[in-house]
């Protein structure tokens, strides 16, 4: 079987690193072991810098020979969602277009990681431009759900969900622009939480919508989640929109779960048609505990939230018709046409018609559409008013309620190819995870038991207002706890065997 | 009450340069028409005077001191270009405006 | 350019028809960093040596407002007399082109950050025209091209492009006038007054050089005709990138005689670009596009929005400086001199050297005779710009201080002024080296006089008899003797003296 170091969670690993009993040499090793071993099947990863990996363990295990002190997870090995520059290593954000593209920069949360000694095992797969709900979008090949390879991780950062459900990484980071983050992590029963708008830096994250990109930490426990939150998070002056306050205090929500006394609100709009029957009922059961546990449960009416994914379709779309603009063939990635023959407005049309795939055309066409004079203000500037709709609804909300809590996602992980080509039927797997992207609040998505009509993950969202990120991990971490115990052991341990 | 037609989309496919195949004109149209219909609902809101929100953070006036920072050397500037001389970025001949 | 424009003539022109411009600048700030990032803004730095992440507009880069460009917009803002916006944002103008690297401008779009303003300008003759002002917006300039292989470097037969992102994301400020109506056939004039006053201002503030020939400042002419009496405007023309003064009042005048030519013609104006020709001094159609241009603006929403307090718009409007207009008249009242006499001033570039040899010690008249005479006339010899003279207004102050003293009559001060721009040293070098100095010796110049009368008695006698203007034929006389040395006002009384005559 396996090695018992990939099992370990990274509070355990960096603990382990810290008192001798592994280095993280070790741990690093049998991380790439073991994605040698299965990542063939699962193909979560784009990218493994192996020597990258190593040097930085080597690094780590040199740090503590000479005692120094190490960060509160050094050594730890992460998967990084191929949406972040990395400097020296390809960045391609699943696109054929920046095939081959090795940036001269990092990213601020590169930076960041590379600083705290974690360990960049390689670049995870993703939906092309973090344009889905399933990594089928990616240039190269979908992943596979490790709980049954023939359907989908989740999307946009289905690679990062998968690399910590089949146990290649205990960490990885993802983005979420409207559930890229918390789908996945709903879909392969793993965590994932997208923080505050503004609490983690853009710079460096390739751009699909500015105004709701939003970097965050995956990990298989609620613990490992906020020891990456802390790692990542805080002010960056590179990013003009990153929220210049101190971090909320994460780790220490996440060691003291509870919901004692905690008001907690049910949407009324996130049920009803379309949600799977064993959602709603493992769903159902975590309010029964959050009610068990202490909690006072509040129903909420939010009706704007009817139209929050309208107001995505338009407002993702605009923003990304704007920021792909720039991929042009002419400074940096593919050219096609270059024969002499054609112009440079004929290759830069040439080189995006080769390089970017239908759902990112499609967007891009979509915001274009919505963005051109006479249609401006019937659908962008309409989505716009929904947005402050939608916050309005929260913020009336959260006079009531401490958090929200709803599905993750209206159902289990479909097929592969079940949706490849029907974008409607696509976009409703964001149904729950949008809302709180254009309000730019805080979520996340946990765990909560197996559909029983087809043993697959089901996630729960706890939504926080804005800057009260650590209301997540004290709720998540109570609600994990209960969970455990209740099942007898963490979910992942019922993912079969790959 | 959309109704894309296929000339709409190949000038949206000429404003956001792509060149794209009359195939892909045909099964964009059809595409762009269902999406436009189901999210077409916003405009119900279009009338009521509630203010757009284009930032979801009400943060204002984040400036940087006018203060140099080193630069990427030229060679990490033009270490992605497709193909360069002199120093510079070349690009096939550009007809736009003289 | 093969293609010949029919034009009809200027007079003909204006009789049937009034001009309405439009007139939008770019000049670039003088702010150590770019727009949006940290690279320099030095020039003639070696090709891509300033770029970074953000102004080469790489994947994840992200911008930050750079302080002093925005301190700077709105310095010009009240310059020019705008209500500066209480909140404002930055919008994407999107719209693919090689030279800007995110294929958008960031730029302002509904929300400038200064609006509703307006400059005096000052016409040749001193009359002093309004021009209203739309608003003042900030955005970012493109980087440079050259082409390849084509005869002349010019985009058409060329073969390929080289791109350089030095220039990428410099500050660009955008200033748009509302339709300058009303001008009548002094529009082209005003259009140059316009850009002058606007660069002179921009000076002042000391936002940027505005040097157009560096194109630091671009101006785009707009213009359109209307028929005399009518109060809707017609199809308008846009003359792109016109960068000296004297091309933005020939393009002008071009436009309104081609305008009158089609429109009496019977033909309709096309609302198109054009480009201005400095050799010919005409305008060509540039390139017609196939469809309008749809630049689907929105929100930047990688920029918060600014909001400027009326606490620092108030201290900033507190620490502005004199305004080039304010300061003329300023000046031209404490000199004494009429509106056209400091209208020749300015048109010889006087302006700022008379000022500096005023704050040297000389007085006002004595500055502006220099510079406008003896100085003004050399600078045109050579060809050179006033400033390019090798004399400093330290030193032509220095000049009139030794012509106060009487150490230099009017005939040796030009000497040494010569002697100083020969590259023979300073004044007092110069007076030393050639030996200029008026004799104030009495002896001698008694001596000299006496010489004179002796030598003269015919003068000297229609002096004795009351003709005192033949004096000057004496003083000629003792002049040459002393060689010029002589001041010829104590020359004039010893001889008057001498042949005991009272003067007056
Ligand atoms: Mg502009
Ligand atoms: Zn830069």
């Amino acid at each position: 079987m396996s090695d018992p170091i990939i099992k370990l969670t990274a509070a355990e690993i960096a603990a382990k690193i810290a008192s001798g009993e592994l280095t993280a040499v070790e741990v690093t090793e049998a991380h790439l072991a073991r994605i040698e071993a299965v990542d063939e099947k699962v193909h979560a990863f784009l990218h493994v810098d192996r020597e990258g990996a190593l040097a930085q363990a080597r690094a780590v295990d040199e740090k503590r020979e000479r005692g120094e002190k190490l960060g509160p997870l050094a050594g730890v090995p992460l998967a990084l969602k191929d949406i972040f520059t990395t400097e020296g290593v390809p960045t391609t954000v699943g696109s054929k277009i920046l095939e081959g593209w090795i940036p001269p920069y990092d990213a601020t949360v590169t930076k960041k990681l590379k600083a705290a000694d974690v360990v960049i095992l390689g670049k995870t797969n993703m939906d092309e431009f973090a344009m889905g709900s399933s990594t089928e979008n990616s240039a190269y090949g979908p992943t596979g759900n490790p709980w049954d390879l023939t359907r989908i991780p989740g999307g946009s950062g289905g690679g990062s969900s998968a690399a910590l459900a089949a146990f290649q990484a205990p960490l990885a980071i993802g983005t979420d622009t409207g559930g890229s983050i918390r789908q996945p992590a709903a879909v392969t029963g793993t965590v994932g939480v997208k923080p505050t708008y503004g609490g983690v830096s853009r710079y460096g994250m390739v751009a699909f919508s500015s105004s709701l990109d939003q970097g965050g930490p995956c990990a298989r426990t609620v613990l490992d989640a906020a020891l990456l939150h802390e790692v990542i998070a805080g002010h960056d002056p590179m990013d003009s929109t990153s929220i210049d306050a101190p971090v909320p205090a994460v780790v220490e929500a996440a060691r003291n779960g509870s919901v004692e006394g905690m008001r907690v609100g049910v949407v009324k709009q996130f049920r009803g048609e379309g949600y799977q029957a064993g959602v709603i009922q493992r769903f159902d059961e975590s309010v029964e505990l959050l009610k068990e546990l202490g909690a006072e449960i509040v129903e909420l009416d939010c009706p704007s939230f009817d139209l929050a994914l309208s107001a995505y379709y338009l407002i993702a779309p605009s923003e990304c018709s704007s920021n792909l603009a720039r991929f042009d063939g002419l400074r940096y990635g593919l050219r096609t046409g270059d024969d002499g023959g054609h112009s440079a407005e004929e290759v830069t049309s040439l080189t995006r018609e080769a390089g970017f795939g239908p759902e990112v055309k499609r967007r891009i066409m979509l915001g274009t559409y919505a963005l051109s004079s006479g249609y401006y203000d019937a659908y962008y500037g309409s989505a716009q008013k929904v947005r402050t709709l939608i916050t309005r609804d929260f913020e009336k909300a959260f006079e009531q309620v401490d958090v929200i809590v709803s599905p993750t996602t209206p159902t289990t992980a479909f097929p592969i190819g079940e949706r490849a080509d029907d974008p409607m039927a696509m976009y409703l797997a964001d149904l729950c995870t949008i809302p709180t992207n254009l309000a730019g609040n805080a979520a996340m998505s946990l765990p909560c038991g197996l559909a029983p009509e087809d043993n697959l993950p089901v996630g729960l969202q706890i939504i926080a207002p804005a800057m009260k990120d650590d209301r997540l991990y004290k709720v998540g971490a109570a609600v994990e706890a209960a969970f455990v115990e209740k099942w007898g052991h963490p979910l992942l341990e019922e993912a079969p065997s790959l | 009450m959309p109704g894309i037609t296929r000339e709409e989309v190949a000038h949206l496919a000429r404003l956001a340069r792509l060149e794209l195949k009359p195939e892909e004109l045909e099964h964009f149209a059809g595409q762009l028409d269902d999406i436009i219909g189901a999210v077409a609902r916003v405009s119900e809101v279009a009338d009521q005077d509630v203010p757009p929100t284009s930032h979801p953070l009400p943060l204002t006036n984040v400036m940087r001191p006018d203060e140099v920072r080193p630069s990427l050397t030229p060679e990490q500037a033009l270490s992605g270009a497709p193909a360069q001389e002199q120093q510079r970025f070349k690009v096939p001949q550009i007809l736009g405006e003289e | 350019m093969t293609t010949t424009t029919d034009l009809v003539s200027y007079e003909d022109a204006l009789a049937s028809y009034d001009p309405v411009m439009g007139l939008e600048v770019h000049v670039e700030l003088g702010t150590k960093t770019k727009m949006f990032c940290g690279c320099s803004t030095a020039l003639g730095a070696d090709p891509n040596t300033q770029t970074c992440p953000v102004c080469l507009g790489l994947p994840g880069a992200l911008p930050v407002v750079n302080a002093t460009g925005v301190e700077s917009a709105v310095k010009i803002g009240l310059a020019l007399n705008c209500e500066i916006a209480e909140w404002c944002r930055f919008a994407r103008k999107n719209y693919f082109y090689p030279d800007m690297p995110k294929n958008f401008q960031t730029s302002q779009y509904d929300e400038p950050i200064a609006f509703n303003g307006y400059l005096d300008v000052q016409l040749e003759d001193g009359e002093t025209f309004r021009v209203e002002i739309e608003r003042a917006h900030m955005e970012e300039d493109t980087g440079k091209s050259t082409h390849v292989g084509g005869a002349t470097g010019r985009i058409h037969g060329a073969s390929h492009s080289l791109l350089d992102y030095n220039r990428a994301g410099i500050p660009l400020i955008e200033i748009v006038t509302k339709p300058i109506v009303g001008a009548g056939e002094r529009a082209p004039e005003v259009a140059r007054a316009y850009v002058r006053e606007l660069r002179e201002l921009i000076r002042a503030l000391g936002v940027s050089e505005a040097r157009m020939e560096m194109g630091q400042m671009r101006c785009d002419v707009n213009l359109s005709l209307m028929p005399k009496g009518a109060d809707k405007f017609g199809t308008r023309s846009e003359t792109k990138n016109v960068n000296s003064l004297r091309s933005v009042e020939r393009a002008a005048r071009f436009e309104i005689q081609r305008h009158a030519a089609v429109l009496s013609g019977g033909g309709t104006i096309v609302q198109e670009t054009r480009h201005f020709h400095e050799d010919t001094g005409s305008t060509t159609s540039g390139r017609v596009k196939e469809e309008a241009e749809d630049y689907r603006y929105f929100p930047e929403p990688d920029l918060v929005p600014v909001a400027p307090s009326r606490e620092w718009v108030e201290e900033i409007r507190a620490g502005l400086p004199e305004l080039p207009l304010v300061r003329r008249n300023r000046l031209r009242e404490e000199w004494g001199v009429s509106g056209t006499d400091m209208q020749a001033i300015l048109n010889a570039g006087a302006l700022e050297p008379i000022v500096a040899t005023i704050e040297a010690g000389a007085d006002a008249a004595s500055a502006r005779k220099w510079w406008m005479g003896e100085l003004a006339r050399s600078a045109n010899e050579s060809g050179k710009a006033l400033d390019e003279l090798a004399i400093t207004p330290a030193q032509v102050a220095r000049v009139t201080e030794l012509v106060a003293k009487g150490d230099l009559n009017d005939k040796l001060a030009r000497q040494v002024i010569e002697g100083v721009l020969a590259g023979e040293g300073t004044p007092d070098e110069v007076v030393d080296k050639r030996g200029l100095k008026v004799v104030s010796d009495e002896g001698a110049l008694t001596a000299a006089v006496e010489e004179a009368i002796a030598g003269n008695p015919a003068i000297a006698d229609k002096i004795r008899g009351g003709k005192v203007a033949a004096a000057g034929a004496l003083v000629g006389a003792v002049m040459k003797a002393t060689r010029g040395q002589a001041d010829a006002a104590r020359v004039k009384e010893l001889i008057l003296q001498k042949l005991g005559v009272e003067e007056g």
